[in-house]
């Protein structure tokens, strides 16, 4: 079975711990001490986290030696965005033409209630 | 899912689930039309959609568990073309404020593999909120 990186990738940034240092490595690349700084955590566990990430080509810089920083490598995450991406634009789509279809339906029962006004305005007359 | 429509929820409600109006937005982007769509909208009745696309066909079913005009509506959905295993179950919640109406729908699917088989997929009727609403994007668990 042919492994999809969209798999490693999805299931990278399922966690919001890995969500959040892929958010400071946005900004430049760290350390892992840097990295493990701002959670209550053991540095071997953001190290498993780091693995996750890497693994899924969101992270690189771990491989030949554990003191090197860690840097955001953008090609991963943006296969993942496209795909979001692509699902948005089909929504977006959808609710466009369910707006024009709104606007249409509630200008037909503006006319509907005119019409009927006006027959009540010649009942009442007498 | 969560959207906010300039329209009552009556209105709304009609859309999503009157066929003559169904067809007119529902997965018709250019060179693509509804060739089936049948709604027999009460709790048991069954709907059917199929769109017909420059070089492809897709096709969906499902039933109604809740009917609650114009606030609620509760069906399964499964696709001809079994993207995922099971039905998923569709729950969309119509709320009204000010003349415009806040449309939500959660769609649960048999277990969490299969969701995330589902999100992993390229199917169509999936939605994406951008990257940081993910958490947001994923289904409950049934």
């Amino acid at each position: 079975m042919r492994a999809d990186p969209l798999d490693a990738t999805f299931a990278a940034l399922a966690d919001p711990t890995r969500r959040a240092i892929l958010a400071r490595l946005a900004s430049g690349e760290a350390s892992v001490t840097e990295l493990a700084k701002p959670f209550a955590m053991s540095q071997p566990a953001i190290s498993k986290h780091l693995k996750v990430l890497e693994r899924a080509g969101l992270i690189s810089g771990g491989r030949e030696a554990q003191r090197r920083p860690r840097r955001i490598e953008g090609e991963a995450l943006a296969v993942a965005t496209g795909w979001l991406e692509r699902y948005r634009e089909v929504w977006e789509g959808n609710f466009q033409r369910l707006d024009t279809l709104l606007e249409e339906l509630k200008a037909n029962e503006a006319k509907r209630e005119a019409k009927r006004g006006g027959k009540k305005r010649k009942g009442e007359k007498k | 899912m969560t959207r906010v429509f300039n329209a009552p929820a009556t209105l709304v409600f009609d859309a999503w689930t009157k066929p003559e109006l169904i067809k007119r937005w529902l997965g018709v982007r250019t060179g693509w039309t509804m060739a089936v769509c049948e709604v027999d909208l009460r709790v048991g009745g069954a709907y059917r959609f199929v769109w017909r696309g420059p070089d492809m066909t897709m096709g969906m079913r499902g039933a109604y568990r809740e009917v609650v005009p114009p606030v609620r509506l509760v069906s399964t959905e499964k696709f001809d073309e079994a993207w995922y295993e099971g039905e998923a179950v569709d729950t969309m919640v119509l709320v009204e404020r000010d003349g415009k109406t806040t449309v939500t729908t959660t769609v649960r699917y048999v277990s969490r593999e299969v969701r995330d088989a589902v999100i992993k997929s390229g199917m169509a009727t999936g939605v994406a909120e951008g990257y940081d609403k993910l958490a947001e994007l994923l289904p409950s668990l049934a």
